[in-house]
């Protein structure tokens, strides 16, 4: 396919407001999860909270939006100049000629999750002021930034729960190949609700401890809420050399099971090998894979298991969850960012947290973040519904 | 506005299931004004696909979802198998989220596991690819009202860049109350269309699609028009009447304004 330029991309996340927070627990191998216990009420686990969101309420003229997923969301816009570099795009483009495409799980749920605990007590109706399409609609992130920016073009949420913002590259390089638009708003924004914290403790698969992915003994996720925003478009006619495009996705289903993997990870190796295809590399040219690796055992068995399967243990691969925790929607976007930074700045990242790789699992894993030259990169998302995606970067030049 | 390039597809197969309208042939006497049109809740069969259990606790969007895109398969004669799937919906399972939504608002919030994973927007693509076996691509898509031309637009643009044939389901099913006064939908709807590439030997009509600000078309009965309005999925009646009435001819349908989508159908 046709390359794309990921001309901006930002991260807010536990760690930090902007890539430079993100690009610093990378190189230094920290983490932003803290300790999170409800007693008698089984949470006993670590999150990636950010702070401030409860205090920032969105600004009046977009009061209808006003959730703790769309405040994220315009705090995450703001920084590393996204939002400038939108705004340039629709001068020079116009607003119909931008897409949105965003990936989220739950949305703004914990608005209606809190406005349950206000129902009227005889009619058992919700507050007043409760506003389902600028909170809990799934659209409402994409409803929500499309109006922020007065844009007028095409737009949707892909939600597909943890490979959501995955494949919002997918979905969105496919408008542009199809000349709907000349410039995606592309990314995933996740933040915290008692639906993800009680329901991933449910299926006891959240760890009492930071998580760590890929180890002998890891024992569930960390979950952690984050924003990533992408600008994608047609290169221009030069780049530097350290630009990263997108070369390549691709989409898989495991027709297993809702919420357990297939255990060889065959969807997972079908979403890879079809990214491989798209961008018309063989697995020798992959020099980094940012796996999925939630530290759940199965999770990281099946895709370790699709993984050695199909580049051995040739290739450098770990997890980032243990920085930033598992931010479910918005991780396929944050871990395209991650693969960027990668492939711009040269390193591979390490995976904190993790002790000792599981031996059971033979790939290259990496533990500490050493430096490198990467020049293409992989990144995995694997959702709930057995939905997976796979992306590859690579640097201009 | 500039021209919007035009995509373009086949359409193989319908499956329609709304108040009413069980099935498409139903459907297609009523659309084309041979039969009136009687009003009844929609009619969600049991998912005959899935294992005893599931088929059992099946919610109604899984069901409508399933339902409406088998049934456009079964029209096309293509084994569901083989064919990428673009799932759209404005909702999730409205039952499943109050369900929950009163757990987690009660004094013990542990909730169920099956709950929580019902409650994802992509449950219904997860029980498809179970039921049928498919590991193709999948999406699943939220564009509140516009969800149904969102699906269309993905749905052609994936044809497109894969050549390959591609079943949009569009879908909604209602929320209980309290969330029922938030956001009224009365009942279950869902459209199946199979789209692709080339036109092929059970073929009904080629559809070009573009971008546009032309004003939505309307249903002349007002009792359809109606539906179309109540039940988001629906907002694709304007199309499935073309398609039924076997004419040339084009409808624009409801998008995000002030986008709206034209289609152009040149029945085979």
């Amino acid at each position: 396919m046709t390359p794309l330029h990921l001309a901006h991309h930002t991260v807010t996340s536990c760690v930090g407001d902007g890539l430079a927070p993100l690009r610093n627990a990378l190189l230094a191998g920290t983490s932003g999860l803290k300790p999170y216990h409800i007693e008698g009420l089984g949470l006993d686990t670590w999150i990636g909270e950010i702070a401030g969101l409860d205090d920032s309420p969105l600004p009046p003229a977009l009061a209808a939006y006003d959730c703790r997923n769309n405040r994220l969301a315009l705090r995450a816009l703001e920084a590393d100049g996204v939002a400038e570099a939108l705004r340039e795009r629709i001068a020079r483009h116009g607003p119909r000629r931008i897409g949105i495409v965003l990936g989220t799980s739950t949305s703004g749920i914990l608005s209606t999750e809190l406005a349950y605990r206000q129902r009227d007590p005889q009619s058992g109706a919700l507050p007043p002021g409760f506003f389902y399409p600028g909170t809990h609609s799934t659209y409402s992130l994409a409803a929500f930034v499309r109006e922020a920016f007065a844009l007028e073009g095409p737009a949707c949420v892909v939600s597909t729960a943890c490979s959501s913002s995955a494949k919002v590259f997918a979905a969105a390089a496919r408008l542009i190949r199809a000349g709907l638009i000349d410039v995606a708003l592309v990314g995933g924004v996740d933040s915290l609700c008692y639906t993800t914290l009680h329901g991933f403790a449910s299926l006891e698969l959240t760890a009492a401890e930071p998580c760590r992915p890929y180890d002998a003994e890891r024992k569930g996720i960390s979950i952690g809420e984050g924003a990533a925003f992408a600008l994608l478009e047609r290169p221009p006619a030069s780049l530097d050399a350290g630009a990263v495009l997108l070369l390549g996705s691709g989409e898989s289903s495991d027709a297993h099971h809702m919420s357990s993997p297939h255990p060889e990870g065959l969807g997972a190796r079908l979403a890879m090998e079809a990214a491989l295809a798209e961008a018309g590399l063989d697995v020798d040219a992959i020099d980094y894979i940012n796996l999925h690796g939630t530290a759940t055992p199965n999770n990281d068995a099946a895709e370790g298991c699709a993984v050695a399967a199909l580049f051995g243990a040739r290739v450098p691969a770990s997890s980032t969850k243990g920085i930033t925790g598992h931010t479910l929607g918005a991780a396929g976007a944050l871990e395209a960012s991650v693969c960027a930074l990668a492939l711009a700045d040269g390193f591979l990242p390490g995976s904190p947290n993790t002790r000792s790789a599981d031996p059971a699992i033979p790939i290259d894993y990496l533990l500490a973040t050493r430096r490198a030259a990467p020049r293409h990169a992989m990144s995995n998302s694997f959702g709930f519904g057995g939905s997976n995606c796979s992306l590859v970067f690579g640097r201009a030049g | 506005m500039s021209a919007s390039p035009l995509l373009s597809a086949w359409i193989d197969g319908v499956g329609l299931i709304a108040p009413g309208l069980p099935d498409w042939s139903t459907a297609c006497a009523v659309l084309a004004g041979q039969d009136a049109f009687a009003s009844a809740p929609s009619v969600l069969p049991a998912p005959a696909l899935l294992p005893p259990a599931e088929r059992r606790r099946a919610s109604r969007v899984v069901r409508i979802a399933l339902a409406s895109g088998l049934a456009a398969l079964d029209h096309a004669g293509l084994d569901p198998a083989g064919v990428a799937t673009v799932f759209s919906a404005s909702t999730a399972d409205g039952h499943n989220c109050h369900a929950l939504c009163e757990t987690l608002a009660s004094d013990d919030q542990r909730v169920s596991p099956t709950r929580f994973h019902n409650s994802l927007h992509n449950t219904p693509a997860g029980y498809w690819s179970i039921a049928t076996g498919a590991m193709a691509a999948s999406q699943s898509l939220c564009a509140h009202d516009a969800s149904f031309a969102a699906g269309l637009l993905e749905a052609l643009v994936q044809v497109g860049s894969s050549a390959a044939s591609c079943t949009l389901i569009a879908y909604d099913a209602e929320y209980p109350a309290p969330l029922a006064a938030a956001r009224p939908i009365p009942d279950a709807g869902g459209i199946g269309l199979v789209l692709s590439p080339t036109q092929g030997p059970r073929s009904l009509a080629q559809i070009s699609v573009n971008l546009s600000d032309s004003p939505v078309t309307a249903l002349a009965d007002p009792q359809l028009d109606a539906l179309r309005l109540a039940i988001p999925a629906l907002r694709g009646l304007p199309l499935l009447e073309l398609l039924a009435t076997r004419r040339a001819g084009s409808a624009v349908l409801e998008y995000l304004a002030p986008l709206s989508l034209q289609v152009t159908v040149s029945p085979c």
